[in-house]
């Protein structure tokens, strides 16, 4: 098992005759995602990469069967196209796209719950480097081959900060069940909490890490959860102890604006929730390595 | 996006939000003639600065002659405004807003904001006007009135009244406040803005209720659809390193430290900050050249880097997924080679092809220094920022 995605997960990618989705699509069949087909308004019809270019989502899903999708869609017009992969039946979307406006992505969390919830599409992103589970199937620009499988879940904002982690695991010969991006936005898809929630009740993940940073009450929110929810054991990062107060840094979510925003606060919330913290991100693949020791 | 207080004020004007009459002044003498054609017998004379806290820092002043306004005006323009929100060199003074007395009989702060917790548009209202926000949710927080917009059908009047009697307006002025919160909302709304806060929002003798301040902040990314906000950035008030990086394509934040850093992505570029930290020095500032770590790119954040005079070191740290590091390291020795780097150089490479990225940096026979882990690398910027030959280095670490 492994959360969100898997070997026979049938995946378009919307956007698909963009240079770097064009990209991306050929590197997530290299890995052996099953990748069935993608979709460009006004190119059904053509080939990219071998598959076949649909008109809209609905087409697509009706001919390929597709369950999954990644967006690589242009700011303005990224939150149409997830509400459109939501509106088709998609099950799991993942919107790489950085920029969208915030305020579109309200109106698609608002657009998503018109659906039940447990016939809601579920979301991760956007601004996020996508969700692997390695060795079965990639969904997103990650470079696969620095994740071995195994059981450490991973859930961050940070694309490269995650590669980092996976990095780091690797050296000590550790694997990871599933990497998700949750993205560094301010409205997002999924939070910690959720992915959490999916890591708590995934046989294959037997530890969970967690990549936090400076701005917006996730950290907080997840540590709540962790405390009442979560029996496996977590690690956690969070970056920014040098970010001044009031400053954007590069991701549009990542701002210290309110109490409880900032990465000290944040390190000692999830502490009293009793999870583990890295103190620097130069330890994070030790950190796991020992208390994965003590476990064993 | 950040705009002055009279741009804000013109905005919401239009939305119906009730302003006092105010004229903007590029000079004392406008300021003088300008007050002239407002009328009254009292005036205030407000610095236009993108920051908070003008008013204890001496940026707002009440006037009650010509003179008056004019030595005002002569010891603001071309002074820099330290207040508690800039940093240590403040922002330049080189317009002032004046604007006519008004009689207040009381002030209420109210804001909207982004909410991320409900992922909602959120008012923010207290009857302690005139505090800042943080000091209101410290030393008062029961007097806090909140209220989330539901997003499908937008602010209800039925909610700005709850607001209005929480607040304890007079109930004659309950209209008057609905079309103050209904205004601003559809500004905020309208001009895709992350925040619109005015504080204070005053009730005055004649029972108006006029926004004496206002300040808008807008979302980076919904520029591209509102070609009239993007005509109201006004560069004087950015870190000039920020704009020089913003027009590049760059995400650059400047700090006051000595070590620079180039990073790939934004995660990995704070962490970076706060290794450097740890390992005993100060980072000069943040940077993300994104996820292709092209030459250019490179080149291109070298160049702004070494634009910020504090810079003693230099520290690169790249992961390369899916670029590899070969090729990274390829760019790191071309931007080294095109642009004038005087002070120690440390790269570290991760990810793909990590030998032969180190080769590479080995073989280009510049002074380059090398590193494995990201601890090693903050190390190593630290200790060649304090080995530094200069002098004065010496004297700033010590400050």
């Amino acid at each position: 098992m492994s959360i969100l995605i898997d070997r026979n997960t049938p995946v378009i990618v919307q956007g698909i005759t963009g240079k770097m989705a064009r990209f991306h699509t050929a590197d997530m069949v290299k890995y052996g995602t099953n990748v069935v087909g993608g979709v460009v308004p006004g190119k059904g019809g053509m080939t990219v990469e071998g598959l076949p270019v649909f008109d809209t989502v609905a087409d697509a899903v009706e001919k390929t069967g597709a369950e999954a999708s990644l967006v690589f869609v242009p700011p303005p017009f990224a939150a149409d196209s997830i509400m459109e992969a939501a509106d088709a039946g998609i099950k799991y979307c993942v919107c790489i796209t950085d920029g969208i406006p915030a305020q579109d992505m309200i109106q698609v969390k608002r657009y998503m719950y018109r659906y039940p919830k447990n016939n809601r599409m579920v979301l991760t992103g956007p601004n996020c480097a996508g969700t692997i589970s390695p060795g079965k199937a990639l969904l997103g620009i990650m470079p696969g081959h620095i994740y071995l499988q195994g059981n450490v879940g991973i859930v961050g904002r940070s694309g490269t900060l995650g590669y980092e982690a996976a990095a780091q695991l690797k050296a000590h010969g550790i694997g990871v069940s599933t990497s998700v991006g949750i993205g560094g936005d301010p409205i997002n898809g999924s939070s910690f909490k959720d992915i959490l929630q999916r890591f708590e009740e995934d046989d294959d993940t037997h530890v969970i890490c967690m990549i936090g940073e400076i701005g917006g009450p996730q950290e907080a929110e997840a540590a709540a959860y962790i405390k009442d929810n979560v029996k496996k054991p977590v690690v956690a990062y969070v970056a920014g102890l040098t970010a001044p107060k009031g400053r954007t840094m590069g991701h549009a979510g990542a701002i210290i604006s309110a109490f409880g925003e900032s990465a000290s606060e944040k390190v000692e919330i999830l502490s009293a929730a009793g999870v583990t913290v890295a103190p620097n991100p130069a330890v994070i693949g030790d950190t796991i390595a020992k208390l994965m020791q003590q476990a064993a | 996006m950040d705009i002055h207080e009279y741009q804000a004020k013109e905005i919401l004007a239009k939305f119906g939000v009730g302003v006092p009459p105010g004229a903007l002044a590029y000079s004392p003498e406008q300021a003088a003639y300008r007050a002239r054609e407002l009328g009254g017998d009292t005036w205030v004379v407000k610095a236009q600065v993108h920051a908070g806290g003008r008013g204890k820092a001496g940026g707002v002043k009440v006037c009650h002659s010509d003179t008056e306004i004019v030595e005002t005006c002569e010891n603001l323009f071309g002074s820099k405004l330290v207040t508690h929100q800039t940093d240590s060199n403040g922002k330049g003074v080189y317009r002032v807003y004046v604007e006519g007395g008004v009689p207040i009989d009381r002030e209420i702060y109210l804001g909207f904001v982004l909410d991320r917790s409900s992922q909602r548009v959120m008012i923010v209202a207290s009857a302690e006007g005139g505090m800042e926000i943080e000091d209101i949710s410290a030393d008062k927080p029961d007097s806090i009135v909140r209220s989330t917009v539901e997003p499908a059908v937008g602010l209800q009047d039925f909610q700005c009244r709850q607001i209005a009697f929480k607040l304890g307006i007079d109930p004659a002025l309950t209209q008057s406040m609905v079309r103050t919160l209904q205004g601003c909302y559809r500004a905020f709304r309208e001009h895709d803005a992350t925040m619109v806060e005015i504080n204070p929002l005053v009730v005055t003798g004649d029972s108006r209720i006029l926004a004496l301040d206002a300040k808008m902040t807008f979302d980076d990314n919904a520029l591209f659809r509102h070609p009239h906000i993007s005509e109201l950035r006004d560069k004087s008030q950015e870190d000039p390193r920020e704009s020089r990086a913003a027009d590049r394509g760059l995400s650059y934040v400047g700090l006051e430290g000595n070590i620079g850093c180039i990073v790939n992505g934004a995660g990995l570029a704070m962490a970076t900050m706060d290794t450097i930290k740890l390992a005993g020095g100060e980072p000069a500032n943040f940077l993300d050249i994104g996820g292709g770590a092209t030459p250019e790119r490179v080149a291109k954040a070298f160049r702004l880097v070494m634009s910020d005079d504090n810079v003693q070191a230099v520290l690169v740290n790249i992961f390369a997924g899916i670029n590899r590091c070969d090729w990274v390291a390829e760019g790191v020795v071309q931007a080294l080679r095109e642009v004038q780097v005087n002070v120690p150089v440390i790269v570290r490479l991760a990810g793909t092809n990590v030998e032969e990225g180190q080769k590479i940096l080995a073989k280009s026979g510049l002074p380059i220094i090398r590193a494995t882990t990201l601890m090693e690398a903050a190390e190593r910027s630290v200790e060649a920022w304090q080995n530094d030959s200069r002098g004065e280095t010496k004297l700033r670490a010590v400050k």
